[in-house]
């Protein structure tokens, strides 16, 4: 660094350098060491108002009998305080059972069949020549950029009973491969979303069909980001493709996949929006998962049961902490700047 | 079966992989606005119609001048605009002084700051419907767009921040030090020189941050009463009927929906991706 004068070069814009220097010292008249805590107050008070505190509220609720009357905008009664009653009810019901299979199950097969299909896209996409990368890759970014709105009701018109192009397509089957497959040939008219099982294989195939691009392309950054070097060593060593792919592009993706699953996971576990518009509301209750069950409880009826949505969505809140937990250390560990 | 042979149809498998994956992704979009442009006998047929003929601008029309609900769409995109915009504007000045703090100075709750940002992440929204919808009713903001804008920051900023301070990393510390040096006070640093520099990633961020509030449907769909107040997502259900839905109508709308987020999208794909998976792939 040469040594350059205090005068403020194009000096113009700025005040009198005797005053500027002695105020470098202390920047805008803060302790140095005060400045990060001033920078991260304001987003720390907005994350502690609308984040934290809920989460309290959440569990408080959770205890309390909140209906109607508690709130109301002008003088709202207290809450009743009932203890577990609401965490009892929530057991006890017969909708918990359902919802929780509906809940998990869904999420297992969505993540593995967006990570598996993610992961063979993003390596296709690796192996494809620049011009078809490019185009495959503004082709899954249609999918991905659908809102999820729009998401449920064009898989809800695909799958129209009567004009939807699916039930078109399957009519297309020779009748005995049709047969073979589904144990039936024709499939005019047939309806997807009177029965929970189809209900949800539509959500599955529309969640994977907007989730699969993602895991493709940071798959697909993961991959370039591996030195070549590697590969042509493993070529002269006489790798197989899929020994290969075992000893350096997993071991070397496994950060990437970690950081995958864990999102693939949350956004699966709590989905909403898809099933909300394709089951229709909230009257068909074996199609709820946890968070419309909660929804349901809260704002579906005409007699708000607030406190124990709020117990339905703790429930699920504590199985996705102590499911993603576990992956929020391995993010700890990767990121080396948390330390 | 010769290697040169072997390796021109692997080509050929790999493209046509490549050309069924672009088919599988683009159809349902395709569909969509494909049956914005169909005249009603083409859209409640049960043969295969590949492309409107003729292409009819009857629900596009209808959707623009007779209007959806009681009002026109515009309303209810302007309403989407607003929270969207608003939201993102608020949320990226937050998130900009919160990721200069974590990026460039080393504290005693820097680590605790970051790992909460990652825990509230892994809490569902959904799940704090209920506490949040109790709130915005007592401190009166229920039924306002105002109480969708303070909740949609609060939404995205934890994601904000965690993607915005790999950028502001990511400037290197010597230009702000030969600022100093200069003779420049801690702000005019910031403005001169670590904010242009670091731009591109906040556009990044808030074009992130924007399409996740343009798309919220769970806290609009719960918070807002008002007819007049309906965002895009939630408009949408006009629609749809007690007996029947309005497809060609329903399509038109979501098309106008997709559009701008399409856009944004193609723009900022390559950075966004960096940002959501940081540090974990050294893209």
């Amino acid at each position: 660094m040469t040594q350059t004068s205090t005068l403020a070069r194009g000096g113009a814009d700025t005040s009198a350098p005797s005053r500027r220097s002695r105020k470098r010292a202390r920047g805008s008249g803060l302790s140095p060491k005060s400045v990060p805590y001033v920078l991260l107050l304001p987003g720390f008070l907005v994350i502690a108002v609308l984040l934290l505190y809920p989460m309290y509220q959440m569990v408080e609720m959770s205890f309390h009998k909140v209906g109607l009357r508690q709130i109301k905008a002008v003088n709202p009664a207290p809450a009743e305080f009932v203890g577990l009653d609401n965490y009892e009810s929530v057991l006890g019901s017969p909708l918990f059972w359902s919802s929780l299979r509906n809940t998990v199950v869904f999420a297992l097969v969505t993540v593995a069949l967006t990570l598996v299909l993610g992961t063979l896209v993003g390596v296709l996409l690796n192996k494809l020549g620049r011009k078809m990368s490019t185009f495959v890759v503004v082709g899954i970014m249609a999918a991905w950029a659908t809102p999820p709105t729009a998401q449920a009701i064009v898989w809800k018109w695909l799958f129209d009973s009567d004009a939807g192009v699916v039930n078109w397509m399957l009519n297309l089957l020779p009748d005995w491969l049709s047969q073979l497959l589904f144990g039936r040939s024709d499939w005019s008219g047939q309806p997807w979303f009177n029965d929970t099982s189809t209900l949800y294989f539509v959500l599955i195939v529309a969640v994977v069909w907007a989730s699969f691009p993602f895991i493709a392309v940071s798959v697909l950054a993961g991959l370039k980001s591996i030195p070549s070097e590697l590969y042509e060593a493993a070529k002269m060593d006489g790798s197989s493709a899929l020994s290969t792919f075992r000893r350096i592009t997993f071991p070397l993706l496994k950060p990437v996949f970690s950081v995958l699953v864990v999102l693939s996971i949350i956004w699966d576990f709590k989905v909403f929006t898809q099933l909300y518009l394709l089951a229709g509301g909230t009257t068909n209750r074996d199609a709820f998962n946890l968070s419309l069950w909660s929804y349901a409880e809260a704002f579906g009826g005409s007699a708000p049961k607030l406190g124990l949505g709020a117990a339905i969505a703790v429930v699920l809140t504590v199985i996705l902490l102590l499911i993603t937990l576990v992956y929020v250390r391995q993010i700890v560990k990767t990121e080396d700047d948390i330390r | 079966m010769n290697p040169l042979a072997r390796r021109r149809i692997g080509r050929i498998a790999l493209n046509a992989a490549g050309v069924a994956v672009f088919l599988f992704a683009v159809f349902p979009v395709y569909w969509m606005v494909a049956t914005a442009f169909k005249p009603n006998d083409q859209i409640f047929t049960t043969s295969f119609i590949p492309f409107p003929s003729p292409a009819s601008m009857d629900h596009v029309q209808r959707v623009f001048t007779k209007g959806v609900g009681e009002l026109p769409i515009w309303q209810y995109l302007l309403n989407s605009a607003v929270v969207a915009l608003s939201a993102v504007v608020l949320g990226a000045v937050f998130a900009l002084l919160a990721a200069t703090a974590v990026a460039r100075f080393r504290f005693r709750f820097r680590t605790s700051f970051l790992i909460l940002l990652l825990i509230v992440q892994m809490v569902p929204a959904e799940a704090l419907l209920i506490p949040l919808f109790t709130m915005v009713k007592r401190i009166g903001l229920y039924d306002q767009l105002l109480g969708l804008i303070v909740i949609n920051v609060g939404l995205t900023l934890p994601f904000s921040v965690w993607m915005l301070r790999t950028f502001v990393a990511a400037v290197p510390k010597e230009l702000e030090e030969a600022s100093w040096i200069d003779g420049a006070g801690r702000f005019t640093t910031f403005w001169r020189v670590l904010f242009p520099l670091v731009a591109p990633g906040l556009v990044a961020t808030s074009i992130f941050a924007f399409i996740t509030t343009w798309n919220e449907f769970v806290f609009a769909l719960t918070l807002i009463n008002d007819q007049g107040k309906y965002t895009m997502p939630v408009a949408l259900k006009f629609f749809v009927g007690q007996r029947s839905t309005d497809w060609g109508g329903i399509m038109a709308a979501s098309t106008l929906m997709t559009i701008p987020v399409l856009v944004f999208f193609l723009l900022v794909q390559r950075r966004m991706v960096s940002g959501l998976v940081a540090g974990a792939v050294k893209g």
